[in-house]
């Protein structure tokens, strides 16, 4: 039902999904959820609320273990490798699978410290002020905070501040950027501006985006997930994957009634 | 009248009555009123007690409190009897008191909350933690009486400063524990997601993002503990401090006294000049007490800067 995209092996692809379910408890979140995510690229992750997502996205830099109850069932692959393997370390894979949150949450320290953490923890051996002009200016934030390094993270605003995350995302050298609707806490401006980035980092990174805002996904996205939600017998909800294709055809011209349906605004 | 309906609503609305909306609004703010005065006067008899007690004790203890009281050791003679033997005995046990139960008390606090999952186990910790809280103090003074100065005699040396330490800071424990595990519940979730997507360790995320943040609240709970704790007299009665000792403690293993025995002590003899030096007692008390939160409070606000 997905497509594969046919120039990109399993070993090339950033993740391989496959047939993915996620549970609280007993409780079913999302389920049989198939995706190749490929590299450098954006990724969009639609759907209306409680289609599981959010869920699907922290499967990715195993953020789930850390809710107690979590389980995951199916398999997810980094480059071939099975990223739930026992030899896989998850503190290690957070280092490769950087993430920024919804609320922007810059650590209560100085801006220059919120970059240098990540860093610092993970054994950077390089110059430690490079690394924070670098990171920044990759942000897109230098400019504007070059001036007061030392003062706290949370004396910027609200879309500096999430800037501040994506930097100190990507002063810890991952391969992809997980980002579950950053912008959501934000002004359209300082959306504008992350959009913007966005396109950038793209070069260099994969990003993997979860975003209630329709318009930011035909926008930013190269490829796009419509997820949906059904009701159970039970009276719960259970998220499953709708469609996957390009962003112009899920947009455009998509196969499925729900996502036509979903895109144009008919629901969700 | 030929005025259409939007009109009309509007003109309703402004008129005074409007007929779904009873506004009331000075029953309101009567009810304000009563519920601030309320409050005000719940403020003002705390306030009230409080001075009543300083003025009393200042009264009585003002007369007799000078340098020679505060360096003297006690004697049968009330005009020569001194705090000093009392005050550095307060002073070590507190010392003790702070080294065992500060690290211990937040180790476990951040055992519980940021370590231990939600299991059978740290429930039952959680409800014995409580219990202990409200236990009364002398059963901690029996205790330290069976542990500290018979069992662990060769270790403790009996009836000594590091006994009576190590009896106040189990009794101050539980508090202890309680504030820290509230301080760190109250750190907001999204920080700990942030160092831990940044590929940090439980550890790395509680000692450089966690603590910090609690620390205000941890240090709050930890001047409640230890103001309680210098206060306590049941339990270092029943652990055997001595009431009368003309020395000051030497070390960890000296039999030593503290200043609300000494005041009991005074307190408890039928002579009037004792009571006035009591009140002496009391004063310096409060003010070695008030040094101590004054300690806390300003390492709080340290941290309440660093993290602001």
């Amino acid at each position: 039902m997905v497509p594969n995209s046919p120039t990109q092996t399993a070993t090339s692809l950033t993740f391989k999904v496959e047939n993915v379910s996620v549970y609280y408890g007993s409780t079913l979140a999302v389920r049989d959820v198939f995706l190749d995510i490929p590299q450098r690229e954006i990724i969009g992750f639609i759907g209306p609320s409680g289609c599981g997502k959010s869920t699907i996205l922290r499967c990715f830099n195993r953020m789930n273990d850390l809710i107690p109850g979590a389980k995951m069932t199916g398999q997810i692959t980094n480059h071939g490798v099975d990223i739930y393997d026992r030899t896989i370390d998850p503190v290690e894979l957070r280092r490769r699978i950087g993430m920024v949150f919804q609320k922007p949450n810059p650590f209560p320290k100085s801006i220059y410290d919120n970059i240098a953490f990540g860093a610092k923890i993970n054994g950077y051996q390089g110059n430690m002020d490079e690394l924070v002009e670098q990171s920044l200016r990759g942000a897109a934030l230098w400019d504007e905070v070059k001036d007061k390094l030392k003062e706290s993270g949370l004396s910027l605003s609200g879309g500096q501040q999430q800037r501040l995350c994506i930097a100190r995302a990507i002063a810890i050298e991952p391969e992809v950027i997980l980002m579950d609707e950053p912008c959501s806490a934000l002004d359209p401006i300082s959306t504008l501006k992350v959009e913007e980035l966005m396109q950038q980092l793209k070069e260099n990174y994969t990003i993997i985006i979860v975003t209630h805002n329709m318009q930011q996904a035909s926008r930013v996205s190269d490829r796009t997930a419509f997820f949906n939600a059904e009701a159970t017998e039970s009276g719960g909800k259970v998220g499953y994957l709708v469609e996957y294709d390009e962003t112009s055809k899920i947009f455009s011209n998509p196969k499925e009634e729900r996502t036509r349906d979903y895109v144009s605004g008919r629901f969700g | 009248m030929t005025v259409n309906p939007t009109q009309d609503a509007f003109q309703t609305s402004s008129e005074a009555k409007t007929p779904n909306f009873i506004q009331n609004l000075s029953g309101r703010y009567r009810a304000d009123a009563i519920f601030q005065s309320l409050a005000w006067a719940s403020v003002g008899i705390a306030l009230l007690i409080l001075a009543w007690l300083l003025l009393d004790i200042l009264i009585d203890g003002i007369p007799t409190l000078n340098w020679n009281f505060i360096v003297s050791f006690p004697s049968r003679r009330p005009e020569q009897a001194g705090i000093w033997a009392a005050l550095t005995g307060t002073v070590w046990v507190m010392v003790v008191v702070a080294v065992v139960s500060f690290p211990v008390g937040v180790g476990a606090g951040i055992y519980l909350e940021e370590f231990s999952g939600d299991n059978w186990f740290s429930r039952f910790v959680e409800i014995n933690i409580s219990n202990l809280a409200g236990v009364p103090s002398i059963i901690y003074g029996l205790l330290g009486l069976a542990a500290f100065v018979y069992l662990l005699q060769p270790l403790t040396g009996g009836r000594s400063v590091l006994t009576g330490g190590l009896t106040l800071a189990l009794l101050i424990l539980p508090i202890i524990i309680v504030a820290t595990r509230e301080a760190l519940r109250a750190v907001p979730d999204s920080i700990r997601l942030a160092g831990f997507a940044l590929g940090a360790t439980t550890w790395q995320v509680v000692w450089s993002h966690v603590l910090p943040s609690a620390m205000p609240g941890i240090l709050t709970g930890v001047i409640l503990a230890l103001s309680r704790a210098i206060g306590e007299t049941a339990p270092l009665i029943a652990i055997g401090a001595l009431t009368f000792i003309p020395f000051a403690p030497e070390g960890l293993r000296s039999p030593f006294t503290v200043m609300p025995i000494q005041v009991y002590n005074w307190v408890s003899r039928p002579q009037k000049e004792f009571h006035d030096i009591a009140a002496s007692g009391i004063i310096v008390l409060l003010v070695l007490l008030l040094a101590m939160n004054a300690i806390a409070i300003y390492l709080r606000n340290r941290f309440q800067k660093q993290s602001g």
